[in-house]
């Protein structure tokens, strides 16, 4: 019995074994995934070293970046009444950006489910009140938009939209309290002193004037009144924008002697070719149903074309071309960053040389603009016969930065700033060292080699506070609150009037195939 | 070998186990690395695929809530798959889901002739990749299984047997 019981306490004692090493086994995997737990660990704090040694080697380590106040707070202050002179394409989108849109657009945005980034604009408490355009098919789908709020909600009032004639009538009624140009670039700067003359609070899409006579005059007159101005640009009202100026205020880029930036297109339509719709037919307008008289303006008479109607950055009657419509746009990023100012000189060359039909407007042109007094070469290059990208580059002693959708910081391998960090291995000068993540909405080390190539493609999206916005309205919501609150907007009068003076003598440069001066003393070109 | 039970020689089962652990590391590790990624999407991935499920793939990235559950699914999909195939826990669902995930990342951008992609990749691959390579070695797993002993499903599997016979262990065989 005895012998029983022990062979059955030996038994129970075996199987009681076998389970327990059973179970063991059973837990083979779980040393692994510890393991693996311990490695991301120490991966996670490898990376976060690495950076925090990266950073500091740059001297970001208390970077201040700005942070919007995009979506936080409720539109304030009184109804702003605004009216829109010429409301094509450009119109439509300046609409689109105040949160105003044509039922077809709110079809077309809920099909391909875009509709949201309209509806995720803050809504600005504006009215668009009044229409202005010289053909009568935008002026009536103008009327239609501006009544097609996307926060009807939101909308206290109950306004008219009326349509004028003319821009002198819109400018002459006290019931429009700003207004928006968004004309062809020959009216710009006529529309917009009288409208300065008028009290009305200004939004000026590029270029600024088409004369040196008219910018002055516009400067003047703008610099007297209490109207608050903006220029239309959008560039400057990213956020990779603003971390830009904080890197440059922080010295990493040592000191910038040359800044090259670029455009490229390659189709008609990049070309200023846009009398075609998409299916290769004749867009409407004919003498009828557009005022010709007056969308000539002051510029020379000839009889009405529709070619010029739709075409007109073709000829130097009504613009300056890639100057005026691309380069404005890096003059202001640079001047935004640096406020580099007006050229001692420039020189310009180009001609045409794909697009050979009867344009004036070179399709290629380059202009360098000289600053002896700030040390600072700004090249501009513009192509429309090759959509090759070619970025927007500040070259400094220490590192390079490329300006586009993200930042990428490049540090220079001769720099004497990073001379120790790049000796120690710190800093790789063989690729971006620094990319500026706007999701994330932090200065990233850039340290595999994936990310590596990310950022070196450009491959990232714009955000503010978690939302896809359109820049235009940042900018349109800059004015607005600075007409509600008296504060002077990033793109005001004197950044207009330097930008001005800069496309003019770029144009003037290439048309009268010389270097072009500026007279600082009599502020003048000569 | 019978229906249920597989004997390996002791170099099989460490071979077996250490092919397992080191496919599962690698997909854990996958997950974690999106998971603490802020904002990590694969639609720029997704955008460059070419062949049978372009559009399949295109659809997704146009629709930004559909992208987004994607999203979400691939980083948890990669962390439970990985999970499990270490642990040796639902091995089997891990296995064949892992292999599923992994052939619609190959069928997304394979190397196939005059196929060329913006997203570099690691070496020479001509329609065959590791990717493929990775897919195929999960079903391999998935049919040499080692969880039954060497995992989680170990317990799980007796305590179906216990439920499923009196409650006294090895009460179903």
């Amino acid at each position: 019995m005895a012998d029983q019981d022990q062979i059955n306490n030996k038994e129970k004692e075996t199987t009681k074994k076998i389970s327990r090493r059973s179970a063991l086994k059973a837990l083979a995997g779980v040393p692994v995934a510890g393991f693996l737990g311990i490695k991301v660990f120490d991966k996670l704090n490898y990376d976060k070293d690495q950076k925090l040694r990266l950073v500091r080697e740059l001297g970001l380590h208390d970077l201040e970046l700005p942070v919007s106040d995009f979506g936080k707070k409720e539109a304030s202050g009184e109804l702003i009444r605004i009216g829109i002179i010429g409301f094509g394409t450009r119109g439509t989108q300046l609409a689109s950006a105040l949160g105003f849109l044509h039922p077809d657009a709110v079809e077309q945005r809920k099909k391909n489910n875009t509709l949201k980034d309209i509806v995720n604009q803050e809504y600005l408490n504006v009215a668009i009140t009044g229409v202005c355009d010289v053909f009568d098919m935008n002026a009536e789908k103008g009327m239609i938009i501006a009544k097609n709020p996307v926060h009807p909600d939101k909308v206290t009032h109950h306004l008219p939209v009326k349509r004028y004639r003319t821009y002198h009538e819109m400018l002459a009624d006290k019931d429009i309290d700003a207004v928006i140009i968004s004309t062809p670039d020959h009216q710009h700067g006529h529309m917009a002193i009288e409208a300065t003359k008028a009290g009305k609070h200004i939004y000026l899409e590029k270029s600024v004037a088409h004369t040196e006579e008219e910018l002055n005059e516009l400067y003047r007159l703008v610099k007297q009144s209490d109207i608050t101005f903006q220029l239309g640009h959008q560039i400057t009202q990213s956020t990779v924008f603003q971390q830009a100026k904080e890197i440059i205020r922080k010295n990493v880029l040592g000191k910038i002697t040359l800044i090259e930036t670029t455009s490229n297109r390659n189709t008609a339509s990049g070309a200023w070719i846009r009398h075609l719709d998409a299916n290769g037919n004749p867009k409407p307008g004919d003498e009828r149903t557009i005022d010709w008289k007056q969308w000539l303006g002051p510029a020379p008479y000839v009889p009405f074309s529709i070619d010029r109607f739709y075409n007109w950055t073709k000829w130097f009657d009504y613009d300056t071309g890639l100057i005026g419509q691309l380069f404005t746009h890096e003059f202001d990023a640079v001047n935004q960053l640096l406020r580099i100012g007006i050229p001692t000189t420039v020189m310009s060359s180009g001609g045409i040389y794909y697009w050979k039909d009867n344009r004036e407007m070179p399709d290629s042109l380059h202009c360098v603009f000289e600053y002896p007094d700030k040390d600072l070469t700004l090249m501009y290059s513009g192509n429309l016969a090759s959509s090759r990208s070619r970025g927007r580059v500040f070259m400094g002693h220490d590192a390079s930065m490329e300006l586009g959708n993200d930042i990428k910081i490049t540090i220079d391998k001769d720099s004497t700033q990073f001379k120790g960090g790049i000796a120690s291995g710190i800093i790789d000068p063989s690729a971006p060292a620094l990319s500026f993540n706007p999701n994330a909405g932090q200065i990233d080390a850039v340290s595999s080699a994936s990310e590596k190539y990310f950022a070196s493609r450009g491959l990232s999206n714009t955000k503010i506070n978690g939302y896809n916005i359109d820049v235009t309205h940042l900018h349109l919501r800059e004015w607005v609150n600075c007409i509600r609150e008296q504060k002077t907007p990033s793109a005001n009068i004197d950044m207009a009037y330097e930008e001005g003076i800069a496309c003019i003598m770029a144009h003037r440069s290439y048309v009268e195939k010389r270097l072009v001066r500026w007279d600082k003393e009599k502020k003048k070109i000569i | 070998m019978t229906k249920n039970t597989i004997s390996y020689t002791s170099l099989q089962l460490i071979l077996l186990l250490l092919l397992r652990f080191l496919i599962g590391w690698h997909i854990l590790y996958e997950g974690i690395s999106k998971a603490i990624i802020p904002d990590w999407t694969a639609a720029e991935y997704l955008k460059n695929s070419q062949w049978i499920l372009t559009d399949f793939f295109q659809w997704i990235v146009s629709n930004p809530s559909v992208m987004s559950f994607v999203d979400f699914m691939n980083v948890w999909g990669l962390i439970l798959i990985g999970t499990g195939i270490i642990l040796g826990c639902c091995f089997k669902i891990a296995a064949v889901s892992g292999f599923v995930l992994l052939l619609l990342y190959y069928l997304a951008t394979p190397p196939m002739i005059g196929l060329a992609y913006q997203v570099p990749v690691e070496g020479s691959n001509l329609i065959v990749n590791k990717t493929l390579i990775e897919a195929v070695v999960l079903l391999l797993l998935a049919v040499f299984p080692t969880n039954k002993f060497y995992g989680l499903d170990y317990f799980l599997c007796k305590s179906f047997n216990n439920r499923k016979g009196d409650g006294r262990p090895g009460s179903n065989k």
